[in-house]
């Protein structure tokens, strides 16, 4: 979770993982894309790649990278627990309940 | 974890779904004393509840007073029907979009052994009026998951430093 929070804010990473949402690229593009020097775009890709984000595969000459859900949906799921304020009030009435059960034993 | 659900059963209705472990009883009094309801209600990082008023009988008033980042929000309304400790109906309103948005919630408390099922209708006047509670709702709950975003953000860059 922080793996992937570190990961994403950095500002040159968050457009990597941007631009994969459309598919998967070789490096070249995403060089292309980003208007950086080759060898930062590698370090950033490495970065993104320890943190499980995206995954590599060769292709011909080329490496290409795409998106890894798994990471993204986590954190989507982290988000949902606070989209609905509802559910944190609830969350928080069940915590008192188990207070009332407990104090009228 | 229990986890509540939203439907819209119809363009002016919201449907809350909700189940508790704890009996029926429990869970009517920990939403309808103040002392309970002070408690849990707005009791968090981001808000604190400064005023509970609560006059549990048919024609009583109910007034909620939350601070949030600086802002007084206030919810009140009336008590039309009790009957305890399964159902409540009542008008209620959020003071801060003015007058003329009145609605009705109707909660019902369901007694399963030692579980509730909690259900709260709202009527609404409008869809729109609908419409907006869900959003204001949504937006409440993105704006604390951005402050908590922040704090960790915080947190992270204590940590690097």
């Amino acid at each position: 979770m922080i793996e992937t929070l570190t990961a994403l804010a950095e500002p040159n990473r968050l457009r990597i993982v941007e631009l994969l949402r459309s598919g998967p690229r070789p490096v070249g593009e995403i060089v292309d894309k980003l208007h950086i020097a080759q060898p930062q775009v590698s370090k950033h890709l490495r970065v993104l790649k320890e943190a499980k984000l995206v995954d590599v595969r060769p292709q011909a000459q080329m490496r290409v990278y795409e998106l890894r859900p798994e990471p993204l949906l986590q954190l989507e799921k982290w988000l949902e627990r606070f989209r609905e304020n509802v559910d944190a009030r609830f969350d928080r009435l069940d915590a008192h309940l188990e207070k009332m059960k407990r104090s009228r034993k | 974890m229990n986890k509540a659900t939203i439907e819209l059963p119809s363009d002016n209705e919201m449907l809350i779904t909700r189940w508790f472990d704890a009996p029926r009883e429990l869970v009517f009094e920990a939403m309808t004393k103040p002392e309970h309801v002070r408690l849990w209600y707005a009791h968090c990082d981001e808000m604190v509840m400064r005023t509970c008023e609560i006059d549990l009988r048919p024609g009583g008033k109910w007034r909620y007073v939350i601070m949030m980042g600086g802002a007084e929000l206030v919810w009140s309304g009336e008590y039309r029907e009790i009957i305890a400790p399964e159902r409540i109906v009542s008008v209620e309103r959020f003071e801060n979009i003015g007058p003329g948005h009145d609605m009705i919630a109707h909660l019902g408390l369901e007694a399963h052994g030692e579980r509730t099922l909690f259900t709260n209708r709202l009527v609404y006047q409008s869809k729109a009026d609908r419409d907006g509670h869900l959003q204001s709702g949504m937006e409440t709950g993105m704006q604390t998951a951005f402050t908590r975003l922040e704090h960790l953000a915080e947190k992270l860059r204590s940590r690097a430093a």
